[in-house]
């Protein structure tokens, strides 16, 4: 069997489950903060607020799934991105302990601090892009060994262009999913006034996101080439088809109608390209240092991981359902008319 | 002393973990206490409890909140720290690491519905019948975290072949010798030390003039908890001593100042050393530590001259082990004196002398555990995993571990006083009284 390809799909998948919510999360911070400095806040954030404190711990979780697992299934991860990222790392968890204690004190605690919502609007922003940098690096080029070192290369990080590129598009993603997302859960909630706001909040963003996703194509291909090749030759169907998804999400969004199915297409859409980009990037989890069939654990616990992660699944899977079903898919609850 | 990176390293760990503990012992107690109260209000019927799980639920989003960020800094930064350590050791323990996230998964989850729905379902039981997950997902990863410390002091499950880990078992590995005893201490820990703090609320509130039937019916409940939880520690805490005794004897003569190796050894309660490695100024009790290692007063009890110098444990970690132990006496003593005499009619429970003991016991059980953990911890040095790796030869090459020390440290001050400000603004402006009012107008 070949256990370290079951492990880095179920990893990877759990990472786009955290791109996907962790986003919602995060763009769902900036614009609570922007509707307060625009004096809009009572139209939009009680409806955030009403999804968010049930879901946001589930979040973190998702979070901390992909880099226990990605630490299990593949140990030199943790020996070459630990000794590497110390400072980026400590940074990125400061952010997320910031926003995660400081939307918990807000939100149970006392309500209504403008400086908080501004911390947690910030993070929003900045954590996607300090965590980007992680699959930045993966890319190699910003690591050095010798004599049993680890070195990052923090210079050739900051003045890449592949680099920005991607944390530009991070940023921009993030807006644009939760954007949608909020669209279609006002919809729900049948709150015209925080529907019509989000919605041009979301079609504010759809164009950023393809441009750059252009560059970070562009930018990738000098920066990587072999890797480019491989997503060009062998997988362009994927991002072509995470393409289709794009426009057929943005036309509905234009149109105003079938938000929900928007939502299914802009997640489809960064299906495609997540998963296009992740398997193009294989063989390599860390170019060139860690491969997928080299540096995967030993195969007792590979098979223990799959055995625990079949059987916690079989767990996960309708807890899961019932919190959506009582948080997101109860129109009373979302209307706000249950509490 | 000198702060090199495996030192600052060391701090760093040791900083993290005693600041999640706070929370994460909560963490793990709280659903227990919150699952009681709201079974008794059910059951009796009675508004009082049902309130007092609701607002012990309320302050329980704060600390959660805390647990769960701080425990996500210690889950990275194991790996940023000790990178050849989660490399090596990553091949057997990766388990239970992984089983955690999943407690952490359900826990997550049925918090989140159980905060949101409290008049969402019809029946009455249901949304009790919430608790259930969530405790057991709370106490199941506590079980997982701690068999992985567990696995550092007594590891198994494979063998070392040219620095290599081969004929691997993590089953094995995770059912090490200190598995049990570690985890029943552990988990019984985190219930007492939650019920001692609620009762020191409650006793604060009393000692502050509110007497009121909330304040009382949540002194009761939480000091009788704390009283049965109690006698569950001394049991476990016995279990953990006769363990070590029995496989990691070095930690238990360090302990104990315990040098030859001899039956009938003398339990030494505190005292200090002189320069020639003499015990002074120490309450002997005989044969006491033999009866404590092994049930007989005749014992063997292997001393601390038979490991090797450069293997042996810090001597301070005694003054830990011995704070824990008279903390552990004193949560007991106090809860049985108020037990008793809350049955006597006669007598007043409520008396200032008792309620300041059992106010005191709220914060000394969180010493205890950060005590107790210190002793788990230092007293397994200099290893990292006991007799396999060194802590000197796990730790992280980066020279910046000063700067993120500094960083992190400003991080939990920020973090430690937001969350008492926000726990004291959250019931200043919400009495027990007016909530109760509010939320239950009809009652009898
Ligand atoms: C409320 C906190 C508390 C209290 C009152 C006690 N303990 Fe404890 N003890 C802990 C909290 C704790 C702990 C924090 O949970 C530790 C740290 C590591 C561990 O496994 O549990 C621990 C460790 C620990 C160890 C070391 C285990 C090991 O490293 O393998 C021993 C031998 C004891 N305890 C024994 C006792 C005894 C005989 C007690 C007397 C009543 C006692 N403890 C009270
Ligand atoms: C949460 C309660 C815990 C506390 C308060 C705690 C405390 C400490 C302390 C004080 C040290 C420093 C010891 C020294 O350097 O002298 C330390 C080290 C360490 N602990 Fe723990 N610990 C806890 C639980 C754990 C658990 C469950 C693990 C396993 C995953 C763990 C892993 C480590 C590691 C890897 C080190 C660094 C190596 C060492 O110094 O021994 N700790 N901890
Ligand atoms: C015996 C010591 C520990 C206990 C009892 C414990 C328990 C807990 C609990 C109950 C939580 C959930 C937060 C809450 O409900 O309050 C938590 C969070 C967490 N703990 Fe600890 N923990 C311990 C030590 C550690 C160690 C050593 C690690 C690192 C390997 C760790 C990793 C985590 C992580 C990653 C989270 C966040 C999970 C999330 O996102 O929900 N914990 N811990």
């Amino acid at each position: 069997m070949n256990y370290e390809l079951i492990g880095i799909t179920v990893l990877w998948t759990f990472l786009y489950g955290y791109l996907i919510v962790a986003s919602i999360d995060f763009g769902a911070g900036f614009f609570a903060y922007y509707a307060r400095i625009k004096k809009k806040d009572h139209l939009i954030n009680d409806l955030i607020s009403r999804y968010l404190s049930p879901v946001w711990e589930v979040t973190n979780v998702f979070f901390v799934f992909f880099f226990v697992g990605i630490v299990g299934f593949f140990p030199a991860t943790a020996y070459y991105y630990g000794t590497a990222l110390l400072i980026p790392g400590s940074v990125a968890l400061i952010l997320i302990a910031i926003r995660g204690s400081f939307y918990a004190f807000n939100n149970y605690g006392s309500r209504d601090s403008t400086f908080y919502l501004f911390l947690y609007g910030a993070t929003g922003l900045l954590i996607p892009a300090s965590l980007s940098t992680a699959l930045t690096i993966s890319e190699g080029g910003f690591l050095d060994e010798s004599d049993g070192n680890v070195v990052f290369l923090a210079n050739e990080l900051f003045t890449s262009p592949y680099s920005w590129s991607v944390v530009f598009l991070s940023i921009v993603s993030v807006l644009f999913i939760s954007a949608t997302f909020l669209t279609y859960y006002a919809d729900r909630a049948d709150d015209q006034q925080a529907r019509k706001t989000l919605r041009q909040f979301a079609l504010f963003w759809s164009m950023p996101t393809i441009v750059a996703s252009l560059l970070v194509f562009m930018s990738l291909q000098m920066h990587n080439p072999d890797h480019y090749d491989k997503a060009v030759t062998e997988y362009w169907w994927m991002f072509g088809l995470s393409l289709v998804c794009f426009g057929l999400a943005s036309w509905f969004i234009y149109v105003e109608r079938h938000y929900g199915t928007a939502f299914i297409m802009v997640m489809l859409q960064f299906f495609f390209a997540f998963f296009g980009y992740g398997a193009s990037h294989l063989p390599y989890i860390l170019y060139p240092y860690i491969t997928l069939h080299e540096n995967v654990t030993n195969e007792a616990m590979a098979l223990a991981l799959v055995t625990a992660f079949i059987l916690g699944l079989l767990l996960l899977v309708p807890s899961l359902f019932l919190l959506m079903r009582l948080f997101l898919f109860d129109a009373d609850y979302v209307k706000g008319k249950k509490k | 002393m000198e702060l090199d990176g495996v030192m600052l390293s060391r701090m760093l760990t040791a900083m993290t973990l005693m600041f999640h503990i706070i929370f994460a012992t909560i963490g793990v107690g709280m659903p227990v206490m919150i699952a009681i109260a709201e079974f008794i209000g059910i059951k009796r019927n009675d508004p009082y409890y049902l309130l007092m799980a609701r607002r012990w639920a309320r302050g329980y989003t704060i600390t959660v909140a805390v647990g769960v960020v701080t425990g996500t800094i210690i889950g990275l930064q194991l790996s940023l720290l000790w990178p050849s350590f989660m490399e090596v050791a990553g091949q057997i323990i990766a388990l239970p690491l992984f089983m955690e996230t999943f407690a952490f998964f359900f826990e997550a989850i049925f918090l989140g519905i159980y905060l949101y729905t409290w008049d969402r379902f019809k029946g009455k039981w249901t949304h009790w019948l919430l608790t259930i997950p969530v405790m057991i997902g709370s106490s199941a990863s506590a079980l997982f975290i701690t068999t992985v410390n567990a696995f550092m002091n007594t590891p198994q499950g494979f063998e070392l072949k040219d620095g290599e880990m081969i004929n691997i078992d993590p089953i094995a590995a995770m059912l090490n010798p200190a598995m049990p005893s570690k985890v029943l201490h552990v988990v019984a820990t985190s219930y007492v030390t939650s019920a001692a703090i609620l009762a020191a609320i409650a006793a604060f509130a009393i000692l502050k003039g509110r007497r009121g039937q909330y304040e009382q019916k949540a002194l009761r409940l939480t000091v009788a908890c704390t009283f049965v939880f109690s006698l569950l520690i001394s049991i476990t805490g016995d279990i953990s001593a006769k363990f070590l005794a029995d496989v990691q004897p070095e930690k238990l003569a360090a302990a104990e100042w315990h040098f030859e190796t001899e039956k009938g050894a003398d339990l030494i309660f505190f005292g200090t050393l002189n320069e020639d490695g003499e015990i002074e100024n120490e309450i002997r009790i005989p044969k006491v530590l033999s009866f404590l290692a092994g049930n007989s007063f005749e014992t063997e009890v292997i001393g601390l001259n038979e490991t090797p110098e450069d293997e042996r444990p810090p001597l301070w970690i005694h003054y830990m082990f011995d704070t824990m132990v008279s903390i552990g006496m004193f949560l007991m003593a106090t809860s049985t004196i108020f037990v008793l005499m809350d049955r006597v009619k006669k007598w007043n429970a409520l008396n200032k002398p008792l309620l300041l003991a059992i106010l005191a016991s709220g914060p000394l059980a969180m010493v205890a555990i950060e005590a107790g953990w210190i002793l788990a911890e230092v007293g397994r040095q200099p290893w990292i995993m006991r007799g396999y790796m060194k802590v000197a030869e796990a730790a992280t090459t980066s020279d910046s571990v000063g700067l993120t020390f500094v960083l992190f440290a400003l991080l939990y001050l920020v973090l430690g006083i937001m969350a008492v400000v926000v726990l004291i603004k959250m019931f200043k402006n919400s009495p027990a009284e007016v909530e109760l009012e509010k939320r239950f107008p009809n009652r009898g």
